[in-house]
């Protein structure tokens, strides 16, 4: 019988505590013990982004975290993106933007996205790009994303001209 | 995966002793991004995984001119590189540091890790071999020093033995007129292992242009990082040119061992270790001359 | 069943439309940007089992037996399935929705029967109290294969000499079985004229040979399924997929179940693209609830996703085209070979009617094979089989056109089709919209614009497809606020719930946001076909307009009844319902409706075959630098015009085109199923499967060419699967401007761009 271990930590503000196995990761810990299934899994490996959660004050993909590595640390999960029920205006953006199609990437591209607007502001679109290189999307082939992730950006940061895209692409 | 216990030592006493008794059966745990991969698909197997980022000596990072850059062998990439001294000093080791896998992983991912992951296309280490890290190896019978070229002896091995643990890399101060630069060849943008990659360092003496020192690193094109001394010895002593760099690429390319393999074929990595090598060389100089 | 004959598409321009053509917010989008929406890998239920497949480490093995005992003895394991827990399957052949197969390679695809045919391939089944345990029981199952030598190449596989997988496949040779075993499954044959006269005519014959290698669809979530088998013996499966009915049929049919006893509920789905139309986990789960008595979740993981679900064929493509020197081309032949995996049954055919489809050709000889090769059994990925067709159509007109000194969209605005010209399968189009995307590609800044530089080039490229129609249902209900429900049978995998709610609210006359729609379940609502073929929003959405209709009449009725008038005597027109000076709106008559006869609801099944699906073409423009070092490709402009008919929610239309085009561009540059000589998918990962991200690409452009199909009321044609086909062939016609090579193999990898420059 696997044994397990105590883990307590702040998940979205609050405090949480769980028992857990020491082979759990974050996000199974999310998903299937706390049943936060915002966090998804796409490849459990660090290549698709789809488990992103911001740890500390940094995105990590929580398939690659041990449960027990983030005692008496603290978590944001999509879940607690929104505050009070208001759409963080990444939310609101990717939605105004038809930034989804199937869904199942967008928790893991809004956690990353806010990442990057709380590291930078105001970031370019070769900025934007780069930050989110690790996270993976099949349906949409990014351009209606990146261009949410820059509205949003206006937004949070606010200006009211919105950074410039390349129409039709690199010079 | 397997069942696991979890240990999180505090000190590097308390480690020191705990890997003494379950060495053998024992991973050391920084980052994850490599190992919790790999104890997912059974690659490694340890009984015990033992997390390190409690203890203080494997997370200092601190810069002074006298003893140049001490680098906690848990210390996260993106902690590197949102140093802006660093960045200064060390832009060669920036450019790995700010390439490996993604955001998400730089943020986890430490150069101690990937010197301990071992692998021969490790983005980190290039760099760390041509800035001279050393690097600081604690165990159960105290601890030794030995230089970044020496600690990877295979693919996935290392020197060290069961029950010792990297502590700490230290980077001499970058000498004055000096430049490293870190390159790798990917098919896509970001996320790939390296097909090849290179890092060159290259120190002036004062008129700017003669080598006074180089030293030339490769991943990826053998089984494990290289130091090719032969690319350093065929640029000592000579004034820096686009010819003279094409002859450190050619002992490059002699050098290098490749495999054909699902990432890259062997010829192609042979002749990206010359273009690379070449690269790097031009990056190296015009940050050594500062004109980068 | 409603009628099809249907009115002309109205001819309203741009602002015609009240809702047609906006772009209200999805009414699913707060779910699925909060987390909160429910995809089938988030299901919990009470007493749930958590269940693995185990899979053939061999390409090809005769499986002489399988011993599950140890892993039943494992604390926490619950039960153990085979093949064996199958019923036998005998010669019944199915129809999945797109295409047929025989059931007793259905079965033997979901659990192996007496071989392993492929890496990957399903040999048994755990249920366990937690996906850890069943994944180490995994490891506690011992399976004693005799390995014999694999097949993995499709050439190889043709010839007399290969191993054969299945020693009752026969080839089905234009109608005619032969008498020997082949791992050749079909050959069918499409004629048009007489090619031999044709290139006897001809200034000049262009041949040329291609290569594609495997691919995978690359959905971000991987296959999940939850089954309970219940007490009474009623399934209820809840699972991702494109088609809750196809797998209804598809899991009655492999366990023998009347259909009666199947439920099926489908959850969000992240993706599917053609590979989640086959049941893979759905039986398993449940015969493992079956013996368990509780509810079994299987999950994949990526590795399994890669080698035990359905990627789409490789192919080897040879075509040969005769051209005058005006650039017109008189006559095309084409052989294209498929792998359909470890069964027969690709969608080759496919390929065949797409080849030469946009142009206007008087001789055609296309001859089409599929064929087995030890490989996972290949299923549709978005316009199946025509990417690589047009690989070979479309660079060889590239070839053609510099030949005969023509402008590359020129030559192919000389040859295009158009209404009346009948294709080599022998359809005749009605009115489709190629030339215009010709003319608004000629037209547009990006083609205008010279593009400078060393190692630079443009490469142009055209696609077709056919778009499909099959048969889809849809319920209204009025509510007392005069907002409708609306349940309608098609998973939304990109935002067609809103459009199908759009076109009910636009008959209606009331506001997208007013429409509350819903996906339902086998139970719930009408038979609906998959997702898929570029359907939905045509032919769900005609069944949500004859469903509008409905509640219409029936809102006329009661308006009647209210002014006590005879219904013929209420007038209706954009959702306002009038009688001489009486008037009220839609919203305003839902709320008495209640005083004159009562709630109100409609109805409609569509068989949308019956209207005259319009096909899609797509013409794209890639600007691309080379690094003539490395040979790594940079994209820097891409453009994408297309037909649409009628965009009802540009947006996902756009988005549409967008996820094609990078699909494809993915498909051009790194995509492929790594094998070794053993037939081990080496690269069975995200980090090795090289799909792009978006620090691969610029920004999109997509230009909307609407020549309304006439067989929609709106006139809608299918988008989704169009903007996969120009792009490797786009790509390669602009990497030899760049380089002055052409490329005949995909992926166009930097290691093959490399080597072209270095002419090895």
């Amino acid at each position: 019988m696997a044994k397990n271990t105590q883990l307590s930590f702040v998940l979205n503000g609050e405090e949480v505590q769980l028992l857990c196995e020491p082979r759990h990761s974050l996000l199974e810990v999310l998903r299937d013990i706390l049943g936060l299934t915002g966090s998804k899994e796409g490849c459990n490996n660090g290549n698709c982004g789809a488990c992103n959660v911001i740890l500390d004050g940094k995105v990590v993909n929580s398939c690659c975290v041990f449960g027990l590595e983030v005692q008496d640390r603290e978590v944001t999960t999509i879940e607690g993106v929104a505050t009070n029920g208001e759409l963080h205006p990444l939310q609101q953006k990717f939605l105004e933007h038809a930034a989804l199609q199937c869904g199942i990437c967008t928790p893991g591209f809004i956690v990353a996205a806010k990442a990057l607007l709380e590291s930078n502001p105001r970031p370019t679109e070769a900025d934007a790009r780069l930050w989110l290189a690790g996270n993976l999307c099949r349906c949409t082939g990014y351009d209606k994303i990146i261009r949410a992730v820059l509205d949003a950006a206006a937004v949070t940061s606010g200006e009211v001209t919105p950074v410039e895209v390349t129409a039709g692409g690199r010079k | 995966m397997k069942e696991i216990e979890f240990e999180a030592p505090q000190t590097l006493t308390e480690a020191v002793a705990l890997l003494r008794e379950r060495g053998k059966d024992a991973r050391v745990l920084a980052g994850g991004t490599d190992l919790i991969v790999q104890l997912r698909e059974g690659k490694r197997e340890p009984d015990v995984v033992v997390d390190v980022k409690g203890i203080p000596e494997l997370y200092n990072f601190s810069y002074d001119a006298t003893s140049g850059l001490l680098l906690g062998a848990a210390v996260p990439c993106s902690r590197v590189y949102n140093d802006p001294v660093v960045c200064e000093r060390y832009p060669g080791l920036i450019d790995a540091a700010s390439l490996i896998g993604s955001i998400q992983i730089q943020n986890r991912a430490s150069f101690g890790g990937n010197l301990c992951n071992g692998s021969p296309a490790a983005d980190g280490v290039p760099p760390l071999i041509v800035l001279s890290a050393v690097c600081r190896i604690a165990g159960p019978n105290g601890e030794r020093e030995l230089p970044a070229e020496e600690f990877i002896t295979g693919p996935g091995k290392t020197v060290l033995e069961p029950q010792e643990i990297l502590v700490s890399l230290r980077l001499p101060p970058p000498p004055e007129r000096s430049g490293a630069q870190y390159l790798r060849f990917i098919p896509r943008n970001e996320m790939d292992i390296a097909v090849a990659g290179a890092a060159s360092y290259l120190e002036l003496d004062e008129d700017g242009k003669t080598i006074r020192a180089a030293r030339v690193s490769l991943a990826a094109v053998a089984p494990t990082p290289l130091l090719v001394s032969e690319a350093a010895e065929a640029l000592i002593g000579k004034p820096a040119s686009e010819d003279l760099f094409e002859v450190a690429a050619e002992a490059a390319r002699k050098a290098a061992r490749p495999i054909t393999d699902m990432r890259g074929t062997e010829w192609q990595r042979r002749h990206l270790a010359g273009v690379l090598v070449r690269r790097t060389l031009q990056g190296a100089l015009a940050r050594a001359r500062g004109t980068e | 069943m409603s009628t099809m004959k249907s009115a002309p598409p109205s001819s309203k321009g741009k602002g015609e439309y009240r809702v047609i053509g906006t772009r209200p917010i999805r009414h699913d989008g707060v779910d699925k940007v909060t987390g909160r929406a429910l995809y089938g890998a988030d299901l919990q239920l009470t007493g749930l089992l958590h269940g693995r497949v185990l899979r053939s480490p061999h390409a090809h093995a005769r499986i002489r037996s399988i011993d599950i005992q140890k892993a039943l003895q494992l604390p926490g394991v619950k039960a153990v399935v085979t093949a064996a827990d199958f019923p036998p399957a005998g010669d019944k052949v199915e129809d999945l929705g797109e295409g047929t197969v025989k059931l007793r390679d259905l079965c033997g695809n979901i659990l192996a029967g007496e071989k392993a045919l492929y890496r990957g391939h399903a040999v048994a089944g755990v249920a366990a109290t937690s996906p850890h345990i069943a994944a180490q029981a995994l490891g506690l199952i011992s399976v004693d294969y005799e390995p014999l030598p694999p097949v993995l190449d499709v050439r190889k596989a043709m010839s007399p000499e290969a191993p054969l997988l299945h020693d009752d496949l026969f080839t089905d040779d234009l109608g005619e079985q032969a008498s020997s075993p082949s791992n050749i499954a079909k050959h069918l044959r499409h004629e048009k004229g007489d090619v031999g006269e044709g290139f006897k005519k001809a200034d000049k014959i262009f041949e040329r040979e291609f290569e594609t290698a495997m691919v995978h669809q690359g959905y971000i979530e991987p296959h999940n399924a939850t089954a309970h088998w219940n007490a009474d013996g009623n399934l209820t499966i809840w699972t991702s997929t494109q088609g809750a009915f196809t797998v209804r049929t598809q899991v009655a049919t492999i366990l023998q179940l009347p259909i009666s006893r199947v439920k099926v509920i489908p959850m969000e789905i992240g993706g599917g693209f053609g590979g989640k139309i086959p049941v893979y986990l759905e039986p398993v789960a449940a015969v493992l609830s079956r013996k368990t008595g509780r509810p079994v979740k299987m999950l994949m993981d990526r590795t399994e996703v890669f080698e035990g679900t359905g990627p789409t064929p490789g192919s080897y493509v040879k075509i040969k085209m005769g051209a005058l020197k005006s650039g017109r081309i008189v006559a095309a032949e084409a052989y294209l070979a498929y792998e359909a995996g470890a069964f027969a049954g690709s969608p080759f055919f496919c390929g065949m009617m797409c080849i030469v489809a946009p142009y206007d050709i008087e001789n055609i000889l296309i001859d089409g094979y599929d064929v087995v090769v030890n490989k996972p059994k290949t299923a549709a990925y978005r316009a199946p089989c025509a990417t690589s067709a047009a690989l070979a159509s479309e660079t060889l007109i590239d070839e053609i056109a510099e030949w005969a000194g023509q402008d590359p969209l020129s030559i192919r605005q000389l040859n295009g089709a158009k209404e009346g010209t009948r294709r080599a399968d022998g359809l005749a189009y009605s009115r489709i919209g190629f030339l215009e995307t010709l003319d608004a590609a000629q037209a547009h800044p990006h083609y205008k614009e010279p593009l400078k530089g060393p190692y630079r080039g443009r490469g142009v490229a055209s696609g077709f497809w056919f778009n499909c129609g099959l048969r889809s249902s849809v319920t209204a209900s009025v509510n007392p606020d005069g907002t409708v429900s609306m349940i309608e049978g098609s998973p939304d995998i990109g935002g067609t719930r809103t459009s199908i709610a759009m076109q009910l609210a636009e008959v209606l006359g009331i506001a997208a946001e007013d429409v509350r729609p819903q996906v339902g379940d086998t139970d719930s609502v009408g038979y609906t076909d998959v997702t898929g073929g570029s359907r939905v929003t045509f032919a769900t959405g005609y069944a949500a307009i004859q469903a509008a209709r409905d509640v219409e009449q029936n809102m006329k009725q009661r308006a009647a009844t209210l002014w006590e008038v005879a219904p013929d005597q209420v007038q209706v027109s954009e959702g306002v319902y009038r009688n001489g000076k009486n008037s009220l709106t839609f919203k305003e008559l839902a709320a008495k409706l209640n005083d004159c006869g009562g709630p109100v609801s409609g109805q409609a099944t569509v068989n949308a075959d019956e209207c005259g699906v319009g096909g899609g073409f797509a013409t794209h423009i890639v600007d691309l630098e080379v690094d003539p070092d490395t040979g790594k490709v940079t994209i820097l402009r891409y453009t994408a015009v297309q037909d649409v008919g009628k965009a009802i929610h540009p947006s996902y239309v756009e988005g549409q085109i967008q996820g094609g085009a990078t699909q494809g561009i993915g498909w051009a540059l790194n995509e492929e199923y790594y094998y070794d000589e053993k037939g081990r998918m080496a690269n069975s990962s995200f980090l090795d499967y090289r799909m792009p991200t978006a620090l691969d690409l610029p920004m999109i452009d997509t230009v909307l060419v609407e020549v309304p199909a006439p067989g929609h009321p709106f006139g809608v044609r299918g988008v989704g699967e169009v903007p996969i086909v120009p792009p490797p062939a786009a790509i390669a016609n602009a990497i030899y401007r760049a380089i002055g090579v052409r490329l005949h193999r995909l992926p166009m990898n930097p290691g093959r761009v490399l080597a072209a420059i270095l002419g090895r």
